[in-house]
């Protein structure tokens, strides 16, 4: 791999040992995904605060200077770690001091992650704490080249935003903060970001529950490669598009998709597929999506569901929009929750602050329900004491949850959400 | 339509008999390929036909596939030369993986069809021999069981594999 004399330099450790074990690390991955190179970037978003119990034996071995070395640089280096040399933001992490109470989470865990947030606070880490940072300000712009981890968020920075990333892991993007740099292979180069297959929507798609489920056709179809949407699309927002690329990175692996006309690589169908130039330059034969598949994904997504009683309704997966909150604030004005079911709404905790002032959250906290931030049910392993079915509006979680929990799943509108919560009963169905 | 169960899982189901693996029963087989990370080692094969996830596809701390839906549920992979077509679902893979080392439920090795970041970041975090890009289908050429050594040098990559069974002469 061909390195550049700065990269020799810190390799050398004329920045630092810390750096030095970073650019190391950045040359092992680059061999061995065959890079020819690293490239320049200058906005990381990964993950270091979140406790587990190797991090734990870590931090108390050699306090999070050890446990960032270990898992975020992959060396076993007694390391100091310098502040990030590019600006870098912490994503979804576990349940926090706010949860305190509603969701069972250990609290020396949340003791161990508050410890850990003003450590890398002071490291110049932006402690976004959210799966969705481009809804609270990171917004690479197109063409840019970033370091992301987490599906969701690397398929919407690709797709809607136009950077482009590759699905990073915790040390790539641990080593890229202190150094600016990862391999420039796969998404970084417009070659690899074309369309492979062409999908025609023969059904209208409208609203975030539509848009969810022609992604997880859509990534069910194409596993790892990249879906071109086009046909009955009604002109989706940042929700429906949230929804979209989250299913598409669960049932397949999807790291970026174009719709025509929408996303701003694709002005045109052919353009999505390379304008003519280059392997699988003519677009392919469309694949319809119509209402035998649209019902088809529905089916797949409810058939994890046995019993109709609902003991956990589950919102804002990925991190709840704040149209998502007035919503749901909306259809539980002056209603009751159901005694036997609770419902958490999870959002980012900066969009958070806005529903407090708005009332939203009060509204939703009379009804009985939650408002909660920086981590979710899956990511913390935890759930209402009890849980044995749950419901939700998210088919990304429809697809995880019940492996990771073991619990049965619905999986329907928002409406049919607040239903169950409100009566206990699930009744969705598709219309 | 593609359901959750099979496309999903990002490959085919494992067919009931074991697959045609095209080779001399007694035959020791040789495959080249491009090395990931650098290393020998030698062991005993655990062949998976589907992808593996890392995030709620493993326990780290006992080196065992938990995803349920997966054909070697239940299965160690510690201390295995593990042979996969590739790594898919959340970005935590490489983490998890790296966990393994950690807690001391490593493979011995990895051989994979498919280089995605995921894989290629794992098999760095796991500091294990690990190779890719082989001349022939190490999920059809290689079987549960088989001896088979990783000779990962600067570059290319040698795997000799070694029937753990061979069949009697007919």
């Amino acid at each position: 791999m061909l390195l550049t004399d700065s990269d020799k330099a810190m390799l050398d450790g004329a920045e630092g040992p810390a750096t030095a074990a970073a650019m190391d690390l950045l040359v092992r991955y680059g061999r061995a995904l065959d890079a020819e190179r690293l490239c320049d970037v200058r906005n990381v978003a990964g993950t270091m605060t979140q406790p587990s119990p190797v991090k734990a034996r870590l931090v108390r071995e050699g306090g999070w200077d050890k446990a960032y070395a270990v898992i975020n640089l992959d060396s076993d280096e007694d390391l100091r770690i310098p502040a990030m040399r590019v600006p870098t933001c912490q994503l979804q992490q576990s349940f926090g001091p706010d949860s305190e109470g509603i969701a069972p989470y250990p609290k020396e865990m949340i003791e161990l992650q508050s410890d850990a947030e003003s450590f890398y606070g002071r490291k110049g880490v932006n402690i976004l704490a959210t799966c969705t940072p481009y809804q609270v300000g990171n917004i690479p712009v197109r063409g840019e080249h970033v370091a992301w981890m987490e599906s969701s968020a690397v398929v919407y920075a690709n797709s809607v935003l136009g950077a482009r990333t590759n699905c990073e892991g915790t040390a790539s993007t641990g080593a890229a903060s202190l150094t600016g740099r990862i391999p420039c292979w796969g998404n970084h180069h417009a070659a690899n970001r074309r369309g492979t297959h062409l999908i025609e929507a023969r059904t209208p798609v409208d609203g975030p529950l539509e848009w969810g489920m022609l992604g997880y056709f859509a990534g069910g179809l194409v596993q790892d490669e990249r879906p071109v949407v086009t046909g009955e699309l009604r002109q989706p927002d940042l929700l429906d598009l949230k929804h979209f690329g989250a299913a598409a990175a669960s049932s397949g692996g999807v790291e970026i998709y174009h719709l025509p006309g929408i996303t701003p690589e694709a002005p045109t169908t052919q353009a999505a597929f390379g304008n003519g130039t280059g392997a699988g330059a003519a677009p392919p034969e469309a694949v319809p999506y119509g209402e035998r598949e649209r019902r088809g994904v529905y089916e797949d997504l409810n058939s994890q569901g046995e019993r109709a009683d609902v003991d956990f309704v589950l919102l804002g997966c990925p991190h709840a929009s704040l149209d998502q909150v007035r919503e749901t604030a909306h259809l539980l004005e002056g209603r009751r929750l159901h005694s036997g079911t609770q419902l958490w709404l999870m959002v980012p905790r900066a969009l958070r602050t806005t529903a407090d002032r708005n009332g939203w959250t009060g509204t939703i906290e009379r009804a009985g329900a939650r408002v909660l931030t920086d981590s979710c049910p899956a990511m913390s392993r935890s759930a209402p004491p009890g849980t044995r079915v749950f419901a939700t509006d998210s088919a990304k979680q429809a697809h995880y949850l019940p492996a990771i929990l073991g619990i049965e799943a619905w999986f329907g509108t928002l409406q049919d959400c607040i239903s169950a919560a409100v009566t206990g009963r699930w009744k969705g169905e598709l219309r | 339509m593609s359901t959750r169960r099979t496309a999903a899982a990002g490959a085919p189901a494992p067919s009931p008999s074991p697959p045609e693996t095209g080779r001399h029963p007694h035959a020791v087989v040789e495959l080249h390929g491009r090395t990931v990370v650098p290393g020998t080692a030698e062991g005993e094969a655990l062949v998976s036909q589907a992808t593996i996830s890392g995030w709620g596809g493993i326990d780290p701390a006992r080196g065992v596939i938990i995803e349920r839906r997966h054909p070697l549920y239940g299965q160690s992979f510690a201390g295995k030369v593990l042979v996969f077509p590739g790594a898919k679902g959340s970005s935590g893979w490489a983490g998890f993986f790296q966990s393994t080392r950690l807690l001391g439920t490593a493979p011995l090795a990895m051989i994979y069809v498919t280089t995605t970041t995921k894989a290629a970041l794992g098999a760095v975090v796991t500091r294990v021999p690990a190779v890719t890009a082989l001349d022939r289908d190490p999920l059809t050429v290689i079987r549960t069981g088989d001896r088979v050594r990783v000779d990962a040098g600067d570059g290319r990559g040698l795997v000799t594999v070694r029937p753990a069974h061979p069949a009697h002469p007919q």
